[in-house]
């Protein structure tokens, strides 16, 4: 039984590395704003999984299921405001090209 | 049960690279929907129903359409200046494959400590009785992240009379 | 009575926005005021009832709070700089609806920090450090300018990103911990040291970096603070950077994770490299506001030194120059917000020779220059010393002289910006200026009294203030 736990522990978090170099990479080569924050959601994908799988090997799956719950209607939040920056950015500039805010890589 | 583990694990990195090597912006928001539905099977196998059905129709609903409904305002580019931008895109991101393939190689290499000795068994086992009634912080703490959501919202998708 | 910190605001917010026909945003900014001079009083004050008595609001919601005195040194400056922002912000934006949004915006971002500060429970530090950024974000980008939206939008980038980190670490110390109350972190963290708590830690520590604008992280920070709104930069700067990244470093390190000696020394190098880069890229900037940022970097470089030092002394001068820096801070801040309305730009290649015509504005800004360059008698004189002391007393001599050569510095480009905005020739265009107006004065007026209250009266405050912070920390 401890056994299987870990091997389903490491094989999970060997996906979960993989799922966030994805999005890491995804948002830090783009210019285009939209693709940053497909970039983040991966992230956030990834931290999600992550935490349900702590709590499947610790036994502790309510508090797992409650903390990725929270987090999941935290980042509809941030998803929301960005989406709201973008827009605007959109409204001044008529573009989303990531290159023409002057600092936007820094 | 590792066999149905091991190919979902597999099916999510492969959505998530494609979400992110696909070079049209809707495709992308639609590879980000799908690595949230296979997110969800995970979660249901990993014994968490309740957090995988917030997942589905939040995350691969709500967020899909926001995306979707954002990317809807972008202008339409023609056929030529789709061609370019997919030869520019696949320069910029033809070594995502590659760095995956090697970190999965190399990743499997490790072996992690895992004895983890946990000092006291859980005080609750039921989601709902522990969100509402051992996390009140936490449920505070939403309330206000909403109704702060709710203003962000209002204040920024408004249209400026003067624009 | 302490769950008050969080539901009061919480009405303001409900209240504020029914359909009643009253003037909603003048009754939210006397509500604001209230709310946070209620703060500094209950604080400073400290009535018994209040803080041991029994809460009758919170009863029902079974919340846990800390009240010891790095808790109560924030509450202070959060009470602070919140009434100076918010008559900051009555004076620069005058339409009906943006105030309101203002105020509402304000509200949220008190709720935020003072949850921040008072609780116990390393998951529920992140809902609320999430509250305080998207409060942030929201105000920077509320005037919808170009540069605050760029400024915005890579603040949240790079918070996102320290988010993910963070809750990686929490995942991975819930591995050890079956629960995620501080008592039960460090109680894992004494029990295990392996690989997997190390890293844990590690991430955590880099995300608060990010967090707090530490260098190789503080990318965001100069395009945030110099592009927001007038007012929100004095929040911005004053609190919110504070709060979410170096109150949450003092308190995991004190009591969390253990005052180890690996993360003294990575505390010690980015600390010292925060205060070089800050420091050394504030004498090439030419718009006011950039120069407070650069600043702010190199003056929290200062506070992670006092922390690396891991002895009493070093960590209650590091709380001690976090209150000085949250005050004086704010007041540049409110200072180029007075200018920047009087003249409608913080370029300082078009100001010269104010000081004549705006005397409030240049005396104060002058005692905030004193606090901030560690000149006697203002307050920041005595933070840093202790600081210093703290660093040759561990024997860190080389720490402690870059710090002295740094302050010397940090005294250069300051009166670099005295001389070319107060001092100097008036340019013509500028005649017809005149000192801002009464909502700017007096907050500056308060807080540069603060400094040499503080400053002078410090040796009488040294056993009411300083013993029992220094004492807390073994």
């Amino acid at each position: 039984m401890i056994s299987d736990m870990s091997q389903v522990f490491c094989v999970f978090s060997i996906g979960i590395i993989l799922v966030f170099i994805a999005g890491l990479y995804c948002l830090i080569a783009t210019a285009n704003l939209i693709r940053a924050m497909i970039g983040l959601e991966l992230l956030t994908k990834a931290v999600t999984l992550f935490i349900i799988l702590t709590g499947y090997v610790t036994g502790r799956v309510a508090l797992a299921q409650a903390l990725a719950i929270t987090l999941i209607v935290i980042e509809v939040v941030i998803i929301a405001v960005a989406v709201g920056v973008i827009l605007c950015v959109f409204r001044h500039n008529k573009s989303v090209n990531g290159k023409l805010l002057r600092n936007i890589k820094g | 049960m590792d066999i149905i583990n091991t190919i979902l694990l597999v099916v999510l990195v492969v959505s998530a690279i494609w979400t992110v090597m696909t070079p049209r912006l809707p495709r992308s928001a639609i590879g980000l929907g799908i690595t949230s539905a296979v997110l969800t099977i995970i979660m249901f196998k990993l014994s968490s129903p309740l957090a995988a059905v917030f997942e589905l129709s939040i995350c691969a609903g709500l967020i899909s359409a926001i995306f979707i409904s954002i990317i809807s305002l972008m202008p339409r580019i023609t056929a030529q200046d789709r061609d370019i931008r997919q030869k520019e895109h696949f320069h910029k991101y033809w070594l995502l494959p590659i760095i995956i393939v090697a970190a999965a190689i190399a990743l499997s290499q490790f072996a992690l400590p895992t004895n983890f000795n946990l000092p006291a068994e859980p005080v609750e086992n039921d989601v709902r009785i522990i969100l509402w009634n051992l996390r009140h912080l936490d449920l505070l703490g939403q309330i206000v992240i909403l109704l702060a959501g709710a203003f962000g919202v209002a204040i920024l998708f408004k249209e400026r009379k003067n624009d | 009575m302490l769950s008050l910190f969080l539901l009061l605001p919480l009405l303001g917010i409900i209240i504020l926005n029914l359909p009643i026909k009253i003037k909603m945003q003048t009754a939210g900014l006397l509500y604001v005021l209230f709310l946070s001079v209620a703060q500094t009083i209950v604080v400073l004050f400290r009535p018994e009832n209040f803080w041991s008595g029994p809460d009758f609001c919170g009863s029902f919601l079974k919340l846990k709070f800390y009240t010891d005195n790095l808790t109560l040194v924030l509450l202070l400056s959060i009470g602070i700089v919140v009434f100076t922002a918010v008559l900051v912000a009555w004076q620069m934006v005058s339409e009906p609806r943006q105030r309101l949004n203002f105020i509402n915006l304000v509200l949220v971002s008190m709720i935020g920090m003072n949850g921040t500060v008072l609780l116990t429970d390393i998951f529920s530090l992140y809902i609320f450090l999430e509250i305080t950024a998207v409060s942030a974000f929201i105000l920077i980008a509320s005037q919808r300018d170009i540069k605050a939206l760029e400024g915005a939008f890579k603040y949240i980038v790079l918070s996102a990103l320290a988010t993910v980190l963070m809750l990686g670490a929490i995942a991975a110390l819930l591995l050890y911990s079956g629960d995620t109350s501080f008592a039960s972190v460090s109680e894992a963290v004494k029990n295990n040291n392996n690989i997997i708590v190390i890293s844990a830690i590690g991430l955590f520590i880099c995300g608060l970096f990010i967090k707090g604008g530490l260098v190789p992280f503080h990318g965001w920070l100069p395009a945030a603070y110099s592009a927001a709104p007038a007012a929100v930069s004095v929040l911005l700067a004053g609190i919110i950077t504070k709060v979410a990244g170096i109150y949450v470093l003092l308190r995991l390190v004190t009591d969390v994770f253990g005052p180890a000696s690996t993360i003294n020394s990575i505390l010690l190098i980015v600390g010292i490299i925060s205060i070089l880069v800050g420091a050394l890229a504030a004498l090439w900037q030419d718009d006011f506001k950039k120069v407070l940022a650069y600043s702010s970097i190199s003056q929290i470089g200062y506070i992670i030194l006092g922390l690396g030092c891991g002895t009493p002394l070093g960590i209650a001068g590091a709380v001690f120059h976090l209150f000085n820096h949250s005050i004086f801070k704010s007041l540049l801040f409110v200072n180029s917000a007075a200018v920047e309305q009087q003249i409608g730009s913080t370029d300082m290649n078009k100001m010269g020779g104010l000081g004549a015509k705006m005397p409030f504005s240049n005396a104060t800004s002058l005692i905030a220059t004193f606090s901030a360059a560690g000149i006697p008698p203002a307050a920041g004189f005595w933070s840093k010393l202790i600081i210093i002391i703290a660093l040759w007393q561990t024997g860190h001599h080389a720490y402690a002289s870059v710090a002295i050569v740094v302050g010397v510095i940090t005294l250069a480009y300051l009166l670099a910006i005295q001389r070319k905005v107060f001092f100097g020739i008036l340019p013509d265009e500028l005649k017809n200026i005149k000192e801002a107006g009464i909502w700017i004065v007096l907050p500056a007026v308060v807080l540069a009294s603060i400094i040499i209250g503080i400053g002078v009266l410090f040796p009488l405050l040294f056993n009411s203030f300083m013993v029992p912070v220094s004492s807390f920390f073994k």
